[in-house]
């Protein structure tokens, strides 16, 4: 569709050099096309701004008689302040998020490093297709799956973790089957996030530049030495973005968690505990049906904060990449 | 995406076995062994963790392959240590991780297709081949063994198609202002500013998008009973926007400086550079990001119960009227749960027609749906693979 | 040069074009019959009735709301009625604010509700009537127990966390008869907030005030523990452990053993009929305006022939609407679903019980009063 924007320009004209900034932004301010181009960029780069500041105001505006009460009754039947009501859920939905991130992401770059460089030809293609599909699953199969097929096989190594390992806070406490625990749901989340991370992973390892890859072997370096030293640090961006997607959906992800895990409201570790832990997206889900004009400011609320969360896991994420990109 | 344009290599490696031994060139204390050797060392880490799990009487096949392939990681490695020298040792664990990785990631990818599949193919393929995806829910009620998912079909299509109508271009076009525009100045903080926020956008719960989707168009439209399924696609844009414009960015910036120069150099235009050269390029990556985002939307569940309502007959109609579509339709058969059957046949009060009743109808139901949207992905994952490979430059890599 | 650019145009589109084919597919396939039409104002005649009219609410009643909408739309072929099953509250507050015509409740509209409507019901106001009475069973799976009587004292002492196991002397005193394994008892409750937890927890209070001291509440009020979304999600939870204990409308147990509930000094099964003559039995509401029909449930009816752990969802309708059209066709719809017929046509889809014959033609009393503004 771009591509019928404008009309070909002649190809006689200077061409402009990236490196000089001024001299750039002269020329292409002179061509028709490039004014529209440019600016359609422009424009939807404006609009996702646009986009993002209507969320925000809708959030707020919606979410503002919770704020102004901030002392109100949720349906429990104790009454707690916003901040009491909100903390716990935040915590839940981030503990959730790490702890699949924890586990998705080297396995992602793991079957990315597999797919690209490991497997033969033949099979790279349809192994990569395997991993795109279950990037198709709906999350309410992951949530029936999940249920059905995941929890019960995950209570033997639950239990063992508790029985061996329990002095681990994380792994401590009472556990019982069924095992809707945080554990259960955040192997779900990982399993959820993982084709997304490894397909954007794998894109970019696949780009490496070809050269250096051939220098480095030849030279006489191992496979792991070439992927260390030259295919690892042209992806690092790559990784971080795809992770930054992957923890995106986790964060938000509704439905899977919501028939995965019996919620609960505390600050527990006990991550193999039933009943101690939410998150603000399954939060919402379960409660918006029957909510009170009250109880939905309240909900919604919930999900400024998680946006405003996202923000901030953001930033340490960016200064992060930024310094060590920098060392 | 990638395999025919870049096809996946072995990272010019040569064929695995004893001629390794050429490339090293570090001195005779470096040889390379043959395969069986690592057999053999998966073998003696088999036995050791099957006699360990014998004696400690928690003997199950799941622990087996555990413990084994652990112990494969230490055996095998130190066995390599000392017959290879630490580099290939490293090599050999790293290997062995990636391999391990990939294996991990198998088992939920198909026992998640199996449970899908072995739900799900029953009432696909019962009392007719492909009656469920052409007929739809009129009439059918309670344990009704009949019905099917015609609506829901066309429904998630078209306001997916909605949805990527409104994202690719936006997404695409931001993407291309962050790689090709955000240079300099004033814009490269805009272009900081709109990265940073579409990594925020991308933690929008998705039930939120629903809720912004719905109060959009009750402002818009002034009538607060609205559902229509354009707003399913907008709400479901809220979602995908993130998706595109993140994964897109980055397969925009792996294409090299070097093309673009070669084409500033013979005089091209930039905005045509861009799409002669910088979007042809990076073609199979940017469908790979495209499908991507439709398959993270496709899925999605809240949103649309919000807005788009449910129905049981088809609906064609974007902008007029409530729409059936996939993901609400398994949620909500799902939520029905076991049926009641009073007698055994159910008459469907519109068509006249009598059918049988099942109790476990709507989990058939919505198992079958489930395996249908995984289908739909998966065809639209190979149409977008044949588009890159017809479109793709030969680069001849 | 150009045949390049129709390509890189398809390419641009992506994956779109397959969408689009596949779509077309679709189309061409299923019945082009569906009613997409706005024609609002079609041929409202006789006895039938034509037109589109949109309902959302509690999700307790989708299957009898899937019966009621299917059935009338057979008998009115030019009139469709959909409805969302969003939730209760969801519900009503969409209700409320004119998003939909009618609304289907697990609790009847509240006096400030009813005083909010005059905008939406043109200066009128909005009434109840008792559309759906379901049965509550208390479901458990405990190998080797197949018969299970429980008081609600017991249910009380199990759900608060005070009973843990099934040997209890408590619940052997109501099963004289029955060997009870020495296993833990896992409660699930309803993660969600929904009109059957309210339900279960009014029962529980009204009849154990002293092991229940948590009130009726529409979200579980006990942190920790197992829960299950929606009733499918408690039901498989349920059906997924041993020793596991929950509430669900009855018609969704499946294949789950349901405890006898102690009623005066007898051991009542749930029955439609016991539940419905539980609704019948019990007082209405006071306070109420003539023709909103609210029941006051007493819980502690002690006839034997009476299950009074029930469920009554309610239809929220306005007296005016804005058009003769939109009047017609609610109080058709409305009329349908409190007639004999449709309340067996939902008992056979939903399982749930019908209305008694008294209460059906009370209901019918008050929808005939529904009229178009001016």
């Amino acid at each position: 569709m771009s591509s019928s924007v404008a009309t070909p320009s002649s190809p006689q004209q200077d061409p402009p050099a990236p490196a000089a900034p001024t001299t750039t932004a002269a020329r292409t301010a002179k061509r028709p096309g490039d004014v529209i181009f440019s600016g359609l960029s422009i424009g939807s780069g404006l609009l996702i701004f646009l986009t993002l500041a209507l969320v925000f105001i809708f959030l707020l505006i919606r979410s503002w008689p919770a704020i102004q009460t901030s002392r109100e009754l949720t349906g429990n039947a104790d009454a707690v302040s916003l901040v009491q009501y909100v903390a716990p859920l935040v915590y839940g939905t981030v503990l959730a998020a790490l702890l699949a991130l924890l586990m998705a992401v080297p396995i992602a770059v793991g079957i990315a490093l597999f797919i690209s460089h490991f497997a033969p030809r033949s099979l790279a293609t349809p192994l990569g297709f395997l991993i795109d599909l279950l990037a198709a699953v709906p999350s309410v199969v992951f949530g029936l799956w999940g249920g059905v097929w995941l929890v019960p096989r995950l209570e033997p190594l639950f239990f063992f973790l508790n029985e061996h390992l329990g002095w681990i806070p994380l792994f401590g406490g009472t556990v019982s089957a069924p095992m809707r625990n945080m554990a259960s749901a955040s192997v779900v989340l990982a399993v959820m996030i993982l084709p997304i991370i490894t397909a954007v992973t794998r894109e970019i390892f696949l780009q490496t530049p070809r050269l250096q890859e051939e220098a480095a072997l030849a030279l006489g370096a191992t496979r792991w030495e070439t992927i260390k030293t030259v295919v690892l640090p042209f992806g690092r961006s790559g990784v971080v973005s795809a992770s930054m997607l992957g923890l995106g959906r986790a964060l938000g992800e509704t439905m899977a968690v919501l028939m995965v895990l019996s919620p609960g409201e505390t600050f527990s570790l006990r991550i193999l505990q039933v009943g101690q832990h939410n998150t603000i997206a399954a939060n919402i889900a379960s409660h918006s049906a029957e909510a009170t004009p009250d109880v939905m400011a309240r909900l919604i609320f919930t999900g400024l904060v998680l946006f405003v969360f996202t923000f901030i896991i953001n930033a340490i994420a960016r200064a992060i990449v930024s310094r060590t990109t920098k060392s | 995406m990638t395999s025919t344009s870049a096809a996946p290599r072995d990272a010019g490696t040569p064929p695995r076995g004893g001629s390794h031994a050429l490339m090293t060139g570090s001195g005779a204390a470096e040889t390379r062994l043959p395969w069986w050797h690592l057999a053999m060392t998966a073998g003696i880490a088999l036995v050791v963790s099957a006699v360990i799990l014998l004696l400690l009487g928690v003997f199950s096949i799941p622990a087996l392959v555990l413990l084994g392939y652990v112990l494969h990681l230490i055996i095998g490695y130190t066995y390599s240590r000392v017959r290879e020298g630490r580099r290939w040792a490293m090599d050999r664990f790293v290997t062995l991780l990636v391999f391990g990785a990939f294996a991990v990631a198998m088992i939920p990818l198909f026992s998640l297709l199996w449970e899908v599949l072995s739900r799900g193919i029953h009432k696909l393929i019962t009392p007719a081949p492909l009656q469920f995806w052409t007929t739809d829910m009129a009439g059918v009620i309670g344990g009704m063994d009949a019905g099917g998912i015609s609506h829901a079909i066309v429904g998630t299509l078209l306001i997916t198609l909605g949805a990527t109508l409104i994202s690719v271009p936006i997404g695409l076009f931001t993407s291309i202002f962050l790689v090709e525009y955000a240079r300099y100045g004033w814009q490269k903080v805009l272009g900081r500013g709109i990265t940073f926020l579409v990594d925020v956008m991308t933690g929008i719960p998705s039930i939120v998008a629903g809720l912004f989707g719905l109060a959009l168009f009750i402002t818009i439209t002034k009538d607060p009973g609205i559902r229509i399924g354009f707003m399913g696609s907008v709400a479901l844009s809220v979602l995908m926007i993130p998706t595109v414009v993140r994964s897109s960015e980055e397969m925009l910036r792996l294409v090299p400086m070097e093309l673009r120069e070669a084409a500033y150099g013979l005089g091209v235009p930039k905005w045509l550079t861009i799409v002669r050269v910088v979007l042809r390029t990076a073609i199979a990556g940017l469908t790979t990001a495209v499908t991507l985002a439709i398959a993270r939307v496709i899925g999605e569940t809240a949103p649309l119960l919000l807005t788009v309502g449910s129905v049981p007959m088809l609906n064609t109609n974007l902008f007029s009227g409530r729409m059936q579509t996939l993901p609400t339709f398994i949620n909500s058969q799902y939520g029905a749960g076991n049926a009641v059957c009073n007698s055994d046949v159910m008459t469907n009060p519109i068509s006249g027609i009598d059918y049988a009743c099942s109790t476990s109808i709507n989990f058939d139901r919505a198992w079958a749906a489930a395996l249908t949207l995984i289908i739909i992905v998966m065809v639209l994952n190979i149409a977008a693979r044949l588009v890159s490979y017809f479109f793709s430059p030969k680069l001849g890599r | 040069m150009i045949a390049r650019k129709n390509k890189l145009a398809a390419v641009a589109a992506l994956g779109l074009t397959s969408v689009l084919a596949l779509s077309a597919c679709g189309g061409g396939a299923g019945t082009t019959s569906g009613g997409t039409g706005s024609d609002n104002g079609g041929s409202a005649s006789g006895t039938t009735v034509s037109g589109q009219l949109a309902g959302a609410g509690a999700s307790s009643a989708e299957s009898a709301q899937g019966a009621w909408t299917q059935n009338f739309t057979a008998l009115n072929p030019e009139a469709q009625v959909t409805y969302d099953a969003v939730g209760s509250g969801a519900g009503r507050e969409q209700f409320l604010n004119g998003g939909v015509k009618f609304a289907g409740t697990d609790s009847a509209l509240k006096d400030e509700e009813i005083a909010q409507s005059a905008t939406a019901c043109q200066g009128g106001s909005a009434f109840d009537v008792p559309i759906y009475i379901s049965p509550i069973a208390v479901v458990y799976k405990l190998d080797g127990v197949t018969d299970l009587q429980l008081s609600a004292p017991t249910i009380a002492g199990i759900f608060a966390g005070t009973i843990t196991n099934w040997n209890d002397p408590a619940i052997a005193a109501d099963n004289p008869s029955a060997t009870l394994p020495d296993l833990a008892i896992t409660p699930v409750h309803r993660q969600d907030s929904s009109g059957t937890t309210k339900n279960f927890t009014d029962y529980l209070s009204a009849n154990a005030p002293d092991a229940w001291t948590y009130g009726a509440v529409e979200e579980w009020p006990i942190q920790g523990g197992q829960s299950g979304d929606k009733t499918s999600g408690l039901i498989s939870v349920v059906e997924g452990g041993n020793g596991t204990i929950g509430y669900a409308d009855a018609s969704k147990a499946g294949n789950l053993g349901i405890a006898k509930l102690k009623v005066g000094d007898e051991y009542v099964e749930y029955t439609p009929e016991a539940a419905a003559k539980a609704v019948e039995d019990s007082p209405r509401a006071e306070g109420r305006a003539e023709g909103d029909i609210v029941i006051e449930l007493d819980r502690t009816l002690t006839d034997p022939t009476t299950y009074p752990l029930v469920l009554v969802s309610y239809l929220a309708v306005c007296d005016t609407y804005a058009d003769a059209d939109t009047a017609n066709l609610v109080k058709a719809y409305a009329s349908y679903i409190v007639s004999p017929e449709g309340q067996k046509a939902a008992a056979q889809a939903a399982g749930n019980a019908a209305l008694t014959d008294t209460l059906s033609a009370e209901a019918t009393a008050s929808i005939e009063k529904i009229k178009a503004a001016g």
